[in-house]
């Protein structure tokens, strides 16, 4: 493919993004207006406290758990199921990770390790239940999620209450488990940091799992676009028959895909669990964010990158949020722009996918037709 | 009489960034008439209609429809004028009933919204007895044969007023007494006043069918003839501008058996099942199966591949294939052209490399190991479209951009080129033109030369019989006749097809 070609599609690819932000932007802004808000005052005060440093900071470390639900979402999407299940995975695999971590007595790297394979495997296990109901019973894996997920917060309630509680004193009403010794928790990258120089403000870290998250969606799109297993997945997803033709087992790619899309929902805890909290709190313990994976991985298009853009924003969003309510705007604007920026994208999307496959086949026509095929040969396509 | 015709296409001319689809084409057809087009793959005959239904513009020429010239912004501006189309692809909603689709986007209403189910349900019907085209109203779409969806199809176009039919292929997708069917209510309609112009590539059909025809050869119109003036044979140099090809067979050379199926079983399920097939392919040996569509030669290519589950035996060479999925099937050596390119064979909106590479994804040179090497695919791929004539500017673009032709000219390129031991191919020729068809069927006499062992599914008897050492006759699931291409006659053929033999 010739450069300015990739060049044109990647452009095509940011157009629509790029609407929907600014759409919403624009649709956020008359809210505030008719609120008797001023749209223009709450932007550039967003503006100007979202880059600063400590906020950049907070935007990365609220985008690393957004990150791996988008992902999980994705992998599961891309063999063509919704899996709405990540939200109840990442409870049940954070709870299991800290009650155990707290047990287990290993050297700092090894406890760190374990803790994290502890919440794939719960991750993976979870999201198992519902590729087998899917595959035994034909149980669409939405309603199997959606029930997954009911059984996985009062599963978790009781756990955290009954089982896995760990009191300080008799006096002690909170619902967690005990800290997670020092081996199982996870420096922060801010000495890093000040190696380069940037000093943080006392409160603010740089979580320690941007490393791994980086891996992680460096791998992700290596197996994606260069193995066997990535070209099945993709195959299966857009015309799963000939996918089967072509020796792709259907059943076995959905335990697959289901699998993997747990073990990395797993994940989606563990940069708060081992960076920030080192105990599973029940009512403090953040949620919601299986579902806000939809969105980000459907902003990001089911490309890594885009996944990983799509995180920074709305964890940027989530991070000028709070200073919406110093200034005495309503940050529920903020909640209104996550909403509509999927919704406008999947508009754009479409719209860019209209125009991008009349345009691949006018290139073809223009190259195939046999009135000028000599002429087309000796000129190359005009585009 | 000094009536205008229904259609005239005054020197149209539609290019293409770098090309020209269109040159200067002329058509007229006459009111009340059919008109059959008839050319090669891109011979331009789909953007001619696609300008006459509004979906592109011309960049010269006019459209005169009815003695007024007309200039349609969209297929809305057509179908006001009076012109309707019959895509090849249906497009008709499964769950709703015959009615429902219809009359869906043009409702009539009683007040307050209201749909008026009665009197819709009497136009139809009158619709339906005026140009012979049965129909219940009231029946689910998804439980009814092709050939009837294509008359709701048609029913579509008319009951929005068109007095001019656009089909594109309407016969490509039918069985043989569908195709008769079809072909009659195509002159009842215009017997009825109705204006029909139709693409076809079966020239039987069209001469069966039309009172004129127009070629198209590389985007210019070659001639019009009426239909009486013409032969088959004619008609085909017309078209490609030489001889017409037709098949002819080297002798025999059977090597060993190399596809060996004993008693092959699908479970009893609704439609049909397979019950005790059994037969072998020697190498180099091309084994027919023939029969009415629909009773069991799809259940029979997805049993052998694996797809679908069965009992029984099913060897290739010495390697006991029975209990293997379908990727160790692929990889021990069965080749398949499926029958649906679209459904089975293809990913459209994937490039052209990895649609060379689906079903040979775990072979060199597509895959090193368990990685994919994305150059090496690419190359082989542009190996696959010199040597296969496959048209497209590089193995970037994406399958949906070719031709059906060139689709499957892709699909039989990377088959043969991965060199398998078996070749099972369905309807390897269905939908593609003259010219590609020839292409295609030298391309598995040469591979039955080097001792590949094909099994050959398909309706087209001049295919079947030009081609195949051994014929199969395949009815309600079961083999029931095997014949000899050499001696077999028409009527014999016939009656083992419907069970008269």
């Amino acid at each position: 493919m010739s450069a300015p070609v990739t060049v044109r599609r990647i452009g095509l690819a940011m157009v629509a993004p790029a609407i929907a932000i600014a759409a919403s932007i624009a649709v956020s802004a008359l809210i505030l207006w008719i609120a008797g808000h001023d749209p223009w005052f709450a932007l550039r005060e967003v503006w100007s406290f979202g880059w600063e440093r400590e906020s950049v900071v907070s935007s990365i470390n609220r985008a690393l758990p957004l990150f791996f639900s988008g992902l999980a979402f994705t992998i599961a999407f891309r063999n063509n199921l919704f899996h709405i299940g990540v939200e109840g995975e990442y409870r049940v695999a954070a709870l299991l990770a800290a009650a155990i971590g707290t047990e287990l007595a290993l050297p700092a790297p090894l406890h760190l390790v374990a803790i994290v394979f502890i919440a794939m495997a719960a991750g993976a296990a979870w999201a198992g239940g519902i590729a087998l109901l899917k595959v035994r019973r034909g149980v669409h894996e939405v309603i199997s999620s959606i029930m997954m997920n009911a059984i996985a917060l009062a599963l978790t309630a009781f756990l955290a209450r009954d089982r896995m509680r760990f009191k300080a004193n008799d006096f002690d009403q909170s619902i967690k488990t005990e800290l997670l010794p020092a081996s199982g928790q996870l420096p922060s990258l801010n000495s890093w940091l000040e190696a380069v120089g940037i000093d943080l403000k006392r409160g603010f870290h740089l979580s320690g799992f941007l490393l791994p998250t980086i891996v992680v969606g460096v791998v992700f799109w290596y197996v994606m676009r260069n193995t066997r297993f990535g070209f099945d997945l993709r195959a299966a997803g857009m015309n799963p028959r000939a996918a089967q033709y072509a020796g792709v087992d259907p059943t076995r790619m959905i335990y697959t895909t289901m699998l993997l899309s747990g073990a990395i929902a797993g994940l989606i805890g563990l940069p708060y669990l081992l960076g920030e909290s080192f105990q599973f709190d029940l009512t403090d313990f953040p949620q919601g964010l299986g579902f806000t994976g939809i969105a980000v991985a459907l902003l990001g298009r089911g490309h890594p990158a885009g996944i990983a853009a799509a995180a920074l924003l709305f964890g940027w969003l989530d991070r000028v949020a709070q200073r919406l309510d110093l200034v005495e705007v309503p940050n529920s604007v903020i909640l209104i722009m996550k909403g509509m920026i999927p919704l406008l994208v999947v508009v754009a999307y479409e719209v860019v996918r209209r125009t991008r496959r009349a345009q691949e086949a006018r290139e073809v026509a223009a190259g195939v037709d046999p009135v000028s095929e000599a002429q087309a040969v000796g000129s190359g396509v005009a585009s | 009489m000094t009536e205008s015709p229904a259609i005239e296409l005054r020197g149209i001319t539609k290019r293409f960034p770098g090309v020209v689809a269109n040159d200067d084409v002329t058509l007229s057809v006459e009111a009340a008439s059919v008109h059959a087009l008839v050319g090669e793959n891109g011979a331009g005959k789909s953007t001619l209609m696609k300008v006459l239904y509004g979906l592109l513009r011309p960049d010269e020429g006019e459209i005169v429809v009815e003695g007024k010239t007309a200039r349609f912004r969209s297929p809305r501006d057509a179908i006001a004028a009076g012109i309707g189309m019959v895509h090849q692809h249906f497009q008709l909603m499964d769950n709703l009933t015959v009615l429902d689709n219809v009359i869906l986007g043009a409702e009539p209403t009683r007040g307050f919204g209201r749909i008026d189910v009665k009197g819709a349900t009497q136009r139809i019907e009158m619709l339906a007895a005026q140009y012979g085209l049965p129909v219940r109203p009231d029946a689910t779409v998804a439980n009814l044969t092709v050939g009837t969806r294509q008359r709701i199809e048609i029913l579509k176009v008319l009951y929005r007023g068109a007095r001019i039919l656009i089909l594109d292929e309407p016969t490509a997708v039918l069985v043989p007494q569908e195709v008769d069917e079809l072909l009659a209510s195509l002159r009842t309609l215009s017997a009825g006043g109705v204006t029909i112009i139709f693409i076809n590539h079966k020239l039987d059909e069209v001469l069966a069918v039309s009172d004129a025809i127009t070629v198209l050869r590389g985007g210019r119109s070659v001639a019009t003839v009426p239909a009486e003036s013409v032969d088959a044979h004619t008609l085909a140099e017309l078209m490609v501008g030489d001889a017409l090809p037709s098949p002819t067979k080297d002798p025999a050379s059977h090597g060993l058996p190399t596809l060996v199926v004993r008693d092959l079983r699908t479970p009893e399920r609704d439609g049909i099942t397979l019950d005790d097939v059994s037969f072998t392919v020697h190498a180099g040996e091309i084994v027919g199966v023939a029969g009415v569509e629909g009773n069991g030669q799809h259940e029979l290519i997805e049993a052998l591949l694996g797809v679908t589950p069965a009992t029984g035996h099913i060897d290739l060479g010495d390697d006991d294939l029975s209990e293997q999925p379908t990727r160790q099937r692929r990889t021990a050596g069965i080749g398949v052209i499926p029958q649906d390119r679209h459904r089975e064979g293809l990913l459209l909106d994937a490039p052209l490399w990895e649609n060379a590479m689906l079903g040979h994804q775990t072979a060199a040179p597509y895959a090193k190991g368990w990685r994919i090497d994305r150059n090496a695919a690419r190359a082989r791929t542009d190996d696959i479209d010199r040597k296969f004539g496959v048209k497209t500017p590089n193995p970037d673009v994406a399958a949906h951009a070719l031709s059906g032709g060139n689709q499957q000219k892709l699909i039989i390129g990377r088959e043969l080129t991965a060199e398998p031991r078996a070749l099972i191919a369905a309807h390897p020729t269905r939908g593609i033109d003259v010219g590609a068809q020839a292409d295609v069927w030298e391309h598995l006499r040469s591979a039955r030369r080097d001792g590949l062992a094909v099994l050959l599914v398909s309706s087209d008897l001049e295919e079947l019989i030009g081609l195949s050492d051994r014929l199969l006759v395949m009815l309600r699931g079961r083999i029931v006749a095997e014949l000899d291409p050499q001696s077999v006659t028409a009527a014999t053929l016939g009656a083992a097809m419907i069970g008269a033999g």
